[in-house]
Order: C-alpha cells, then structure tokens, then sequence
C-alpha cells in the first residue's frame, strides 16, 4: 500500500508552510527517522522526519513551494516488496484520505477520485476580518431578534463542541464560538465560557492550538501544568509549600479578565513609551476660577482637564486614535476615552463616549457618575466595553511617573503622575512651577514614535495653555 | 500494626469516603480507609437503603390493601413487623458486605477504627487510630481525606431517648408498631418516617416549624404533597412548633404552638427529623487548624481545608446532605489531588433530589421561586399524571412534572416532580442539566410510548404553549 507523505503541521498554530528542500530524491530508500524535507513556518524551518520505511516513489510538491497546505500529500512511499512504479501512479489518482492529521494515510483506494480535492480545502484564507479579537463583544452585536447561528466550525475545518445552551447564548450575544476555549469535557464549550466571554469583552481567539499541544497525559502528581504556564497553574504549585502561609483568594471573573488581557498586551502589543513633563500651574488657576463661579454645579478635577485635553489632542493628531488588526489601521472618528478606575477586587475602565465634543463641566460629571457606578459594580457592558484610547492617573498616590500597558485593541495609553512643585529652569533662571509627568505608551504597530511625539507636544500645548481648552 | 504510609487515608467509610477510596485506587494511589462502625456509613446501614426496603414494604402493603383497585381480591391482609425489619437490615447487610469486597478488590485497605487527625498543625498529615480506647494504627498520609459524615439533631427537649423519641435510627428498627406518632420536622428523612408509619396503619401527625412540608422543594409541589398526605389521613401541622413534651411510661404528650395557639397532642411515640449536624467531634479539626462553621468544615470548591493536604467532603461540609453529593464530591477532590484533566467543582444546581414517600417527590435544580428571586424570567410547564396513559394504567393518576425554564436563553432551570415513580425519572432532567440542553433539545427528544416519562416531555412542551395531552 502506497503511503501518502503529508505536509506535517510542526507547530499548533501552522495552517500552511513552505517546502524549503527536499533531502531526498524520487527512488531513494528511506528509514524511519530519516531526514526526508525542511519545511519552513511562519515561526521557523524545520527537519520533517521519516515516520515510515520504503522508497521515495514520487514527489508531488516541488522544493521552494510556499504555501502549502497542512496534510496536503508532498510526495509519495511506496511500502517495502511494492512496485515503485505502480505507487507512484497512485498519486494522479486522488487527494489525501480528507483530513487525515498524521503524516501518512491510506492510499485513497475508497470512492470516486476527487480531483483536486486537497486544493480547494488548502486553508489559506486567513481568519476574517474582524477587528482585533477583544474588541468584538464590545459592540452591541446582533440585535435581540437577530440570530446568527453560531460558527460550528473552526477555520480549519474541525467542529466546535458547545452545548446547547451554550449556542443559544453565544447565538444571542453574539460571541465567536470558534474564538471560545471550552471548559467542558474534552474541551466542550459550556454555558460558562460563554458567560466569561461575554463579560471578558468578546470572544478570544485563546490558544486552544496551545492547549491541544499540551494534552499529553497528565501527571500523577499534583503539578499538571498545562505546557509553558507564565504562572503556576494553581495554589498545589509545589513552589508554594517553600513559601509563607497566605491566604487564597479565587481568582474573580475580572481577575481572569485583567491577566489574560493584559498578559496578552504585553506579549503581544510592542509597547514603546514617551514622557514628557507639564507645567500646570495656569490650569489650576483656571480650574479654581471655573470652580469657583457662582452657580457652578461642577467641581472640575485635574484629571478632567487632562481628559478633555487628551482628547482634543487625539483629535488634532487622528493618527494615534487607532487600532491595528491583521488588516488595517483603524482610525476612529470620534474619540471615545476610557477612564482606568480602581475598583473592589480589580479596575474597570468606564467610557466617556465622544470626549472631544464634550465640554469640562459635561466629562466631569459624566467621570464622576461613571466612576461612582462602577465602584458599585453597576455598570452595563456597553459602558466599560470598546473606548479608543485609556486614561490612567495615579497621581493622588503621589506617583511621580510610570508607565501602563495598552488596553487592546486600543492603540495608546496614558499615565498621569502627581502635579508637585519642581524647581525648573526658565529664561536661564531658576524658578518653581508646578509641574505633572505624563507618560505614553502607543502600540508601535499603529503609532509611530513622531506621531506619538506630535500627539505628546500637542497634549502639552493643552495642558499648559488650557484656555486653548475652551475654544 | 498496620503499615503505616499511604497515599490517600480517608477517614469515613461511608457513600463518599468508600468511593472516593475507589476511585483513589483507581488513580493508583496507595489508599487507606479507616471505618469505626460499618462500610457504606449511615446511608448504607441507617440512611437511605433500609429505609427503602421498608417503604418498599409500605407500597406492597398499600397496594395489597388497595388490591381490589386492580380486581384482586386478597383477604386477611397484614404484617410480622419482625420480618418487615429483618428484610431490612437485610438489605443493608448484604450491601455493606459487598462495599467490603469492592473495597478488597481495589486492593483499598481498611483500617476497623476510630481515625482522627494526629499531627497537629505543624506535623505532618498523620491519622491515629483508636479502636475500644486502644490506639490499633498511626497513619501518615500524603493526603487526607475527612469523610466523616453527619447525625441527627438534637433538639433541646426533644433529646432522642430512644424509647419514646426517637431517631431515624430506632424509628428503622421498632420493635412493635406505634398505634400514634409524631414526627417532627418535615423533610425527606420525618416525611419518609411518616409515610411509611402511616401507609402501615400508624395514626401520624406532622409538626413542620415552616410554613409547609418538604421545605426545600418548589411550593407546588408541597402543596402537592400536603394535599395528598391530607388526603390519606395523614395530619400536618405547618408553622407549628413542639413547645414541650411531656413522658409518660409507654407515650408521649406534645404541645405544639400553632398560630398563637397551643393544643396537646399524645402518641406513642416521637420521631425526631430536625435536622443534620456534621460529625466534626473527636476528629482533631482544632488542633490541625481546621475551621469548622455551624458544625461543618469549611472547605473550598475542590473540597480542600486551610490546611494543606487536608479534604473533607460530604456531610460533613453542609448541605444538600445527599450521599449522591458526597460521592461526587469525593471524586472530584480525588481526581483534583491527582491531576486529572477537565475536573470541575460540582454544581450544586445539578444535584437532583428525591423522597420515597408516598407519592414520591423529586427535583433538581432551582425551584420557580428560587429562579425568579435569582433574576430570571421564567418560563414554567406543568404537565399532570392524569394525562399520561401510563399513569392511569398504573393506577397512579396523581401526580405533578413541573419545568422551569429561562425565558432568554432557554436554560432548564429546575424540574419539579410528585407521584408514582419520579425518583427514577428525575435523572432524565439532570442529565439534561448537565449537557447543558435548552427546551429544543428535549421536545426534540422522543420519549417512548406509554411511559410516564412522556410527562416530562410534556412538561417541556407546556412551557412553551405546545402540550399535546392537556
């Protein structure tokens, strides 16, 4: 029996590769363990090895090929005492066994040949055009009545196991059922991974390619970390035993939310940070002013300044208002600001929708408002959801400066350290003004280290002349 | 003495210490069991079996005494209540025996004794065990495993003599049948007591502290019941409460308040059915640094104490006081230490629940008040026995299947049954709990003809406005 040579999937996440070089030729013997090609990832090129003995009847992919496809046959073996000849033919007589996932299946003795089967379902197509992951659920998908089944497939073709409920709810919420990582048995998606997608702002393409890879049998042992965890995977840790006694507080839906998302920020988003100090001293003076009108119903904040000005300068500088995906850099038209607010157990970032249409008084009170709902936790999804660019402040801490990690697919954060008289120097003399750090970190896919600058002097410019604010 | 490291040392040989020391064996863990009294616990030997086997004898007799319902004609009926309870303690016997064996043949020791926690809190994870005041084995254990169930109430005044008042215990094995009882408290263990002494001719009067019988159960189903345990002869007294009890030399005199009221009410005998305290006593929780809370361990959602190598389960770590839970709960713990994949805490809301009286109650689940108070907006079938063939062919046309389900999402919330039979059925529900089913997958589900569980189909298509046979 002819023996189809697959192109062999080297790592979890590889859907097509290049055939670097053939080690071997039409005709030679091969052993198992044999070094038969290099094939080359997205991630590296590797030495594909012999599972089989036999001879090298036919070569079907030619060396220096990109792009082929996962379990695409590459060549064909003929078995020890066949006919080298005869096997070879049996490669014009059909595509690979459907699916097969090890490098070597039955010659296709079943059915109908179908012609160039194994072409049409080469996986090229990369995923679909969806915004970057996270930022799926944050918009109100699928209205009430409107009811996409959800995707029963993953883009390579195998089936998504949900429960039911689970569907229905994914159904009506919206949720990628191929982007969820299912708890169940076997992996099966249940009601609660939806739950967790949902209220982790989408359905996230997770690694459940990782995790296939780590399926191995578990230990015995207490430590059955799945593969490379960042953190032990559980308080059995032996590690823990070494340390003091403490106290083990569960992990809340919102803690698993802030590690993944973040962990996955900062791996993932290429950070890079600008600082730059500003003189506050004019804007406290307005601010005291503004505060102090008779009838002011308002008490503006340093931070509301900062907001507003923030947003004015996204404005003015529209290229650090993005998001990048796979496909393109999304510029927003409106700037949306998340707010970074310290809550019970964790922080959520409420949303000051079109924050540079707004005025001083208006974000105030929309600040405090939303802040004060989510310090009760009463906020709804759609307030905390999305945003375009985050605010960060820890400068009642008396932080000086520090820098954060983005919020995807946010492309930008800012940190706000505490206003504090400085001596500065100005006109070649000493002098005392008070001054606040503000650091930037952009998303270096979208945003560019000069229009990170322009973004940071405009801000500056702001904040150092707040009249300008009020025009 | 015995040789001394495991493993995995469970102390209980009860439904959950039994069977998580299977599955430990299993997971190849060296596993000890230690039981003071008998394998298969309380359930076993005092719970949940022999009392089937004496409800089991109240429905023959019941049919026996209805028997010309079905056109038999039987004369003469009557019981050796001898026999009723040898057939019993029969039943458990045999069972208990045959947890020795599989306890055997998994190569699980078992260590006759009383095991408590001897290490303390900075030693290691030790168990001494005592058997008559004589230490029999010091154990060490890589894990240790509470088990150790729990035991009746005692009410102030109500102490269990076990002459007059009685427990569930001396209520299993009378010795001559009572003309009157009381049995105070209504939950599945007083309601089980009072069906059966009542099916075989005993004058029964309920006393429930609450507002019905069968607390934990949907309020419809306690109608339900109420009214059918009414019907029978059965007397209720819900809000009531036992304000003294007064012994005489072969009954017992009761004054029960009810609604600012109080009247007296004598019987033979008393069944105390208050309640469950765990067996935290004598174990050595203290000293290991253990917390115990209302008379349960304090444990997390795979069972684990503060103390690390330290479980408990079952009973012992508070209610639903089910041996179904302490099983499941035990494994998990088991398969958790081990490293098992896909192991996760047992949820509570998939636990089904059943009594064996007489018509029998069971449910799984929240019940419709519970998922309203919870948020839902429900969707609520009901499908009663007298539409069902089997049913009435059965003889047994009383009865209720109640759905819950969420209007939103179409999630079984809970399921709710009374009558002949639902104790087997109550499965079907939470196997469809567990996969996560929503109301089309069960109408799509095809139930055989005729079956009373053509009711539970029905009870699913009833929400939703498409009941066939009503």
């Amino acid at each position: 029996m002819p023996i189809q040579v697959l192109m062999p999937a080297l790592s979890p996440t590889m859907t097509e590769g290049t055939l670097a070089k053939w080690h071997v030729k039409e005709g030679d013997e091969v052993s198992s363990g044999d070094v038969l090609a290099e094939i080359e990832t997205d991630k590296a090129t590797m030495e594909f090895e012999a599972v089989d003995e036999g001879t090298v009847a036919k070569i079907l992919i030619a060396e220096g090929t990109e792009g082929v496809a996962v379990n695409e046959p590459i060549a064909i073996m003929a078995e020890e005492d066949e006919d080298v000849a005869e096997a070879a033919k049996s490669a014009g007589s059909g595509g690979s066994g459907g699916g097969a996932s090890e490098p070597k299946s039955e010659a296709p003795k079943e059915g109908a040949p179908k012609e160039g089967a194994p072409k049409e379902e080469a996986p090229k197509e990369e995923a679909k055009p969806a915004p970057a992951s996270s930022g799926e659920a944050a918009k109100p998908a699928a209205g009430e009545g409107q009811k996409a089944p959800p995707a029963t497939k993953t883009d390579d073709g195998s089936r998504v196991f949900a429960s039911p409920l689970a569907r229905r709810i994914a159904a009506a919420e919206g949720v990628d059922l191929t982007k969820v990582k299912g708890s169940g048995p076997h992996g099966r998606i249940v009601k609660a991974d939806v739950e967790d997608a949902v209220a982790g702002g989408g359905a996230k393409a997770a690694a459940p390619a990782a995790d296939k890879g780590a399926s191995a049998p578990a230990a015995a042992a207490g430590s059955a970390a799945p593969a490379p965890a960042p953190a032990p995977s559980s308080p059995d840790d032996p590690i823990f035993k070494m340390l003091p006694a403490f106290e083990e507080v569960p992990n809340s839906g919102m803690r698993k939310t802030i590690a993944k998302r973040l962990s996955e920020s900062a791996r993932d988003t290429p950070h890079f940070n600008l600082q730059v100090d500003v003189e506050i001293d004019k804007l406290m003076a307005m601010r005291k002013q503004l505060n102090e009108r008779d009838g002011a119903d308002y008490k503006i904040s340093v931070n509301d300044f900062v907001i507003k000005a923030t947003a004015l300068a996204l404005q003015r500088v529209p290229e650090c208002n993005v998001a990048y995906t796979e496909k393109a850099v999304l510029k927003f038209k409106q700037v949306d600001m998340a707010i970074a607010v310290s809550i019970d157990g964790g922080l959520i970032t409420p949303i000051i929708k079109d924050c540079a249409s707004k005025g001083l008084a208006t974000i105030s009170k929309e600040a405090k408002e939303l802040a004060g709902r989510a310090r009760e936790g009463k906020l709804k999804p759609e307030e905390y959801q999305g945003g375009t660019f985050s605010i960060s402040n820890l400068g009642m801490f008396g932080v000086k400066s520090f820098s954060s990690i983005i919020n995807p697919p946010q492309g930008g954060i800012l940190s706000v350290g505490a206003g504090e008289q400085r001596p500065v120097v100005k006109d070649g003399a000493l002098g005392i003004a008070t001054v606040m750090t503000l650091s930037l970190a952009v998303d270096h896919r979208c945003i560019d280290g000069a229009a990170g600058a322009a973004f940071i002097k405009e801000l500056k410019g702001l904040i150092e002349d707040p009249i300008a604010l009020m025009l | 003495m015995a040789d001394s490291t495991y493993d995995v040392v469970i102390i209980g040989g009860g439904p959950g210490g039994y069977v998580t020391a299977i599955r430990s064996a299993q997971l190849g863990f060296k596993t000890c069991v230690v039981e003071s009294t008998h394998l298969g616990g309380i359930c076993l030997n005092w719970g949940c079996i022999p009392t089937k086997a004496l409800l089991r004898t109240a429905e023959v007799y019941n049919y026996m005494t209805h028997a010309e319902d079905y056109g038999l004609k039987v004369e003469g009926v009557s019981f050796d209540l001898e026999k009723i309870v040898k057939r019993s303690r029969g039943v458990a016997g045999q069972l208990s025996k045959g947890v020795g064996h599989l306890l055997k043949k998994n190569k699980v020791t078992v260590i006759d004794g009383f095991g408590k926690l001897a290490g303390g809190k900075e030693g290691a994870r030790k168990v001494a065990v005592e058997k008559d005041g004589k230490s029999v084995a010091d154990l060490t254990g890589k894990h240790v495993i509470l088990a150790t169930g729990a035991r009746a109430r005692q009410l102030p005044g109500l102490e269990v003599d076990e002459k007059l008042v009685w427990s569930y215990r001396e209520a299993m094995v009378p010795k001559e049948m009572p003309k009157s009882l009381i049995v105070v408290g209504s939950g599945a263990i007083g309601i089980e007591f009072a069906s059966f002494y009542h099916t075989m001719g005993v004058d029964v009067t309920v006393v429930e502290v609450m507002d019905r019988i069968l607390p934990v159960e949907d309020a419809e189903i306690s109608k339900f019941a109420l009214k059918s345990f009414e019907k029978q002869g059965m007397k209720i007294l819900t809000k009531a409460q036992v304000k003294e009890l007064k012994k005489g030399s072969n009954d017992v005199t009761a004054v029960i308040e009810k609604d600012g009221k109080t009247q007296e009410i004598k019987a033979d005998r008393l069944i105390s059915a208050v309640g469950i305290v765990g067996n935290v006593e004598k174990i050595g929780l203290e000293e290991a640094g253990i917390t115990v809370e209302k008379t349960h361990v304090k444990v997390d959602e795979y069972s684990r104490t503060e103390v690390p190598g330290i479980y408990a389960i079952g009973d012992l770590t508070g209610p639903p006081w089910l041996a179904h839970k302490a099983e499941h709960e035990g494994v998990i713990c088991i398969e958790k230490i081990a490293g098992e994949k896909d192991v996760h805490p047992l949820d509570i809301s998939r636990i089904p629940g059943c009594t064996y009286c007489h018509p029998q109650v069971a449910s799984v689940g929240m019940t419709e008040q519970q998922a309203k108070d919870a948020g839902h907006k429900v969707k609520v079938g009901r499908f009663s026995f007298i539409g069902n063939g089997k049913a009435i062919a059965l003889g047994e046309p009383e009865g209720l299947v109640k759905t819950v389900f969420d209007e939103k999402t179409g999630e079984l919330l809970g399921a709710h049954m009374i009558g002949a039979e639902v104790t087997e059925l109550i499965q079907g529900y939470s196997i469809a709990k567990t996969l996560e089913t929503t109301e089309q997958e069960l109408m799509h589900t095809v139930f055989p003809h005729p079956t009373l569980s053509e009711m539970m189909h029905e009870a699913v298509l009833d929400a939703y406005g498409k009941v066939i046979h009503m």
